[in-house]
């Protein structure tokens, strides 16, 4: 039985030990936010918040993570007053026109809130060093931009 | 041949109380057959609906995968029908024949005086689908939405049905229309101080008819085209809820993993499923023609059954084939006869005359097209029917490729469309293989089956952008003056006039061999525009240095009659600062074409890595797409299409080996990234003229104004991509002012 929180809720699964945490996400617990991207680590769409941590699910199995604090895109938004807001991220994101298929977005988004959460004026080294996710879309320019406009105000 | 082109209302029907305007463009049907129904043949057909409540819904043809063109058709129409922007909502189309737009374009293109579009003739011919089948279809390529469906559809419907609210108003108010104005949904009458809003009047609006020659707008007065607005996908994208194909969710789903033969037209010879079906979860193991599926509850669970398997695949006559194989394969057809594709003077004599000739060979390899979103398709057979759950580039062409396959009738198949994890062409409905197997894998079953594609399988079964040689000779009078061009390339592909080059030249000889390899052909983003615009920009190039001319000027000079052209090198360069001081150890190329409808010019700024690597700082690309509907998503289109193709010029090699592709996934094909993403800055220099894609042409140009500027950095003339296959010293070369 794996036992860990996802976005706060206690979950129970009765799966196999090795089963990666992108899929106990997806096909057990259907949040389907999380993406699929290449199953190696190479890509970082599969990115999730592991205590904070940024943590690619695709290579994690759930045994890894048990007893964890496990947050997905699903859980990025600002609890206000009982009203969901979303992060200063994510309206990064949208003050920016960030995203185009936006396929890699919520692993892109993980891992950029992960990272201003330990370092809230990262330089371009810090955040080339930190934001190694692909995008095929080649949105990097706005996503630079975005994650200085959130750097300089943090 | 004049056609009788006629718009005219599909249907105006009042929907609870509102107006539901399906508007097409027709042409009479010339060939018609004796059990066609009567009638004309809709070519465009555009949807706008007016709610009593006083919304707008724009129904778009066209999938959404990132190029804005959920926002982009909404804002020409309600820009015509002066709607409020945020009354305005938006509704993809279903996948029927009502909101086809396929036969449309070619409808379109001839009544215009202009070819049929050539990405549809690439389509056609790159397929073993009729052009009939092609025809009917809901396309998203070519660069085409904006400049066809949105220029000649969504404009024209917008107008007509402000047409038509005016006309509903004049008869409530019992006044002249042109004592009528309208602005942001309402209908004013200034002189009595009256308002009334579209949605009171939608329903009176119903019943007049359409105007066959609704009046535009004229630039000054657009109120939305040409403005930035918000993209409307994007809030979806922050928030994790914009659903994929991928992301269907059916109840009582299974999912399948499936294994390929390796090697293209290889055939399935044996399955020991035994270990397979033992595992948690497998339900089923199937055989395909050439491949064979697991299927699970539980997608981990199918794919690690899958690896469980004791597979045999067929040795195929294609076992030995490989790059280097296929390289001289096309050396020797390029040494046989030759088709023309330009004859202009006699290039034959002036290079036999000419005081110096500069010959160069330049290829590149296959591409994949690498979506994020790995290939998916969803398919459930149930009483008779059939429905299907996936993003693609054309619905409606998809449906009937389900259909086809499944041997059902079109219209007892639905399909459930989704936004696309990336397109680049790979979600066209030529490249039908994970259609098709998951649509057999399903028949086997009566509940819904996602069959998912792991990257290996999406990298090694793809349809990729061809490698192709092409082999150039340039000649130089006794002036120094370019007088002869000879490019002999193989694979004549789409755009027919990828080959071309703006220059004028007065001797010009290209001509193709055609030369088939087993390996499956798709078209990738800027189709032959990719390969082609890096050999003829760099060759262009090359001549400018061993003439003793600055690359810039020398283009310039050759552009006297082509203005649109000259005027987008300028702006990159001065944009780019051209020959001014650069960093130590910088250096600058500069590269341009024309591809779909628009002219693109682009300058990097390079430098050496310590590595011998090249590192590109700084690109500076000017685009004349006629005029810009919405310019922040042409910039972002233009930063996207840069990155593509320098993606593919630094790192971008699919290679065969024993018949099969080589690369497996992001970590033997490698993309850019964050920290190797240059700076890009985006000069937009509209003409005023027709308007020009904007989805690929930023694409072809990279490639060529990077290795470019790696010659001038290092003496080493790039004539093979990518640039990770070469470790550079630095060596300047002193360039011609």
């Amino acid at each position: 039985m794996a036992r860990f929180r996802v976005n706060g809720i206690e979950r129970e699964l009765d799966i196999e030990p090795d089963m990666p945490l992108l899929w106990a996400l997806r096909d057990e617990l259907g949040l389907k936010g999380t993406k699929f991207g290449c199953g190696i680590a190479a890509c970082g769409a599969c990115t999730v918040q592991v205590n904070g941590n940024p943590v690619r699910s695709c290579v994690t199995p759930v045994s890894a993570i048990e007893g964890t604090d496990v947050k997905t895109i699903e859980g990025l938004a600002i609890d206000v007053g009982g009203s969901k807001q979303l992060s200063a991220v994510q309206q990064a994101w949208i003050e920016h026109q960030v995203p185009q298929c936006g396929y890699c977005q919520s692993g892109m988004l993980m891992a950029v809130s992960a990272l201003l959460e330990a370092n809230p004026n990262p330089n371009d080294a810090e955040i080339d060093g930190a934001i190694t996710n692909v995008c095929r879309c080649g949105t990097y320019p706005r996503i630079r931009r975005a994650i200085k406009s959130l750097s300089t105000t943090a | 041949m004049k056609i009788n082109r006629r718009r005219f209302l599909l249907g105006t029907t009042v929907v609870g109380g509102g107006l539901l305007l399906g508007y097409a463009t027709t042409r009479p049907s010339k060939h018609r057959v004796a059990n066609e129904t009567a009638g004309s043949e809709p070519f465009l057909t555009t949807w706008l609906r007016i709610s009593e409540d006083n919304t707008v819904t724009v129904i778009v043809p066209h999938s959404e995968m990132g190029q804005g063109v959920h926002t982009s058709l909404p804002m020409m129409a309600a820009d015509e029908l002066d709607a409020d922007w945020d009354l305005v909502k938006v509704e993809q189309a279903p996948a029927t024949d009502l909101f086809a737009n396929g036969v449309l374009v070619k409808g379109f293109a001839e009544s215009l005086g202009v070819s049929f579009p050539r990405f549809l003739d690439g389509l056609a011919s790159s397929a073993t689908m009729k052009v009939a089948e092609i025809m009917n279809m809901q396309i998203t390529g070519g660069s085409s939405s904006v400049r066809f469906t949105g220029e000649l559809g969504m404009r024209a419907a917008g107008a007509a049905a402000r047409e038509m609210l005016v006309k509903a108003a004049a008869a409530r108010l019992d006044v002249p229309e042109t004592e009528l104005s309208t602005s942001l949904n309402y209908v004013h009458h200034e002189a009595s101080g009256r308002s009334l809003t579209y949605g009171e009047l939608a329903s009176d609006a119903a019943r007049f008819e359409p105007s066959s020659k609704p009046k535009l707008k004229e630039e000054k007065d657009f109120t939305l085209m040409g403005k930035s607005i918000a993209r409307v996908d994007i809030p979806a994208k922050v928030d994790g809820t914009a659903a994929y194909g991928i992301d269907a969710a059916i109840p009582g789903m299974l999912y399948a993993a499936v294994k390929t033969a390796p090697v293209f037209g290889s055939k399935l010879q044996s399955v020991n499923a035994e270990v397979a079906l033992s595992r948690r979860g497998v339900v089923k193991v199937i055989e395909l023609e050439n491949a064979v599926a697991v299927v699970a509850d539980n997608y981990w669970r199918a794919k690690q059954a899958l690896a469980s398997l004791d597979v045999q695949f067929a040795a195929s006559e294609n076992d030995q084939v490989s790059s280097s194989s296929i390289y001289a394969q096309y050396d020797e057809a390029l040494e046989g006869e030759l088709n023309e594709d330009v004859a202009e003077g006699d290039a034959a004599s002036a290079l036999a005359s000419a005081e110096t000739v500069v010959e160069a060979t330049y290829r590149v390899p296959y591409l994949a097209h690498a979506a994020m979103e790995p290939m998916n398709c969803t398919v459930h057979f149930h009483d008779g029917k059939c429905d299907v759950w996936t993003g693609t580039q054309d619905n409606l062409g998809i449906r009937g490729r389900v259909a086809s396959v499944a041997e059902m009738d079109e219209n007892d198949v639905t399909l459930h469309g989704f936004y696309l994890g990336g397109g680049f062409g790979r979600r066209l409905p030529t490249d039908v293989n994970t259609i098709d197997q998951a649509t057999l894998i399903a028949k086997h079953f009566d509940v819904p089956v996602k069959t998912l594609w792991s990257r290996e399988d999406d990298m090694q079964q793809d349809y990729y952008r061809p490698a192709v040689t092409s082999k150039f000779r340039g000649g130089f009078d006794a002036n120094n003056q370019l007088v002869a061009w000879q490019n002999h390339y193989i694979g004549k592909n789409e755009p027919a006039e990828a080959a071309h080059t703006p220059y004028s030249i007065a001797n010009k000889d290209i001509a193709y061999a055609d030369s088939e390899t087993h390996v499956p052909f798709g078209a990738w983003r800027s189709v032959a525009h990719s390969q082609h615009t890096f050999f003829l920009e760099s060759f262009v190039d090359e001549l400018a240095h061993r003439s003793g001319q600055n690359p810039y000027q020398f283009r310039l000079n050759m552009l006297a009659d082509k203005p649109r052209h000259a005027a987008v090198l300028k702006a990159a360069a001065e944009k780019a600062g051209w020959g001014r001081n650069l960093p130590e150890g910088h250096a600058q190329g500069i590269a341009l074409q024309e591809s779909f409808g628009s002219i693109v010019a682009q300058v990097a700024q390079v430098s050496i890595n310590s590595d011998g690597s090249v590192k590109v700082h700084r690109v500076s690309c000017a685009i004349d797409c006629g005029r810009t509907i919405n310019p922040d998503t042409a910039a972002s289109q233009a930063e996207s299409g840069v990155i593509f193709g320098l993606t593919a010029a630094l790192y971008g090699e699919i290679t065969i080996e024993n018949g099969r592709v080589q690369q497996s996934n992001f970590t033997d094909y490698e993309m850019i990234r964050l920290h190797d993403s240059p700076e890009i800055e985006i000069v937009s220099v509209d003409s005023g003229d027709a308007l020009g894609g904007l989805g690929e042409p930023a694409t072809p140009p990279i490639g060529a104004a990077v290795a470019n500027a790696v010659y001038i950095l290092t003496g080493q003339r790039v004539r093979e991509l990518p640039l990770k296959n070469y470790r550079f010293t630095a060596a300047p070369v002193e360039a011609a002012v």
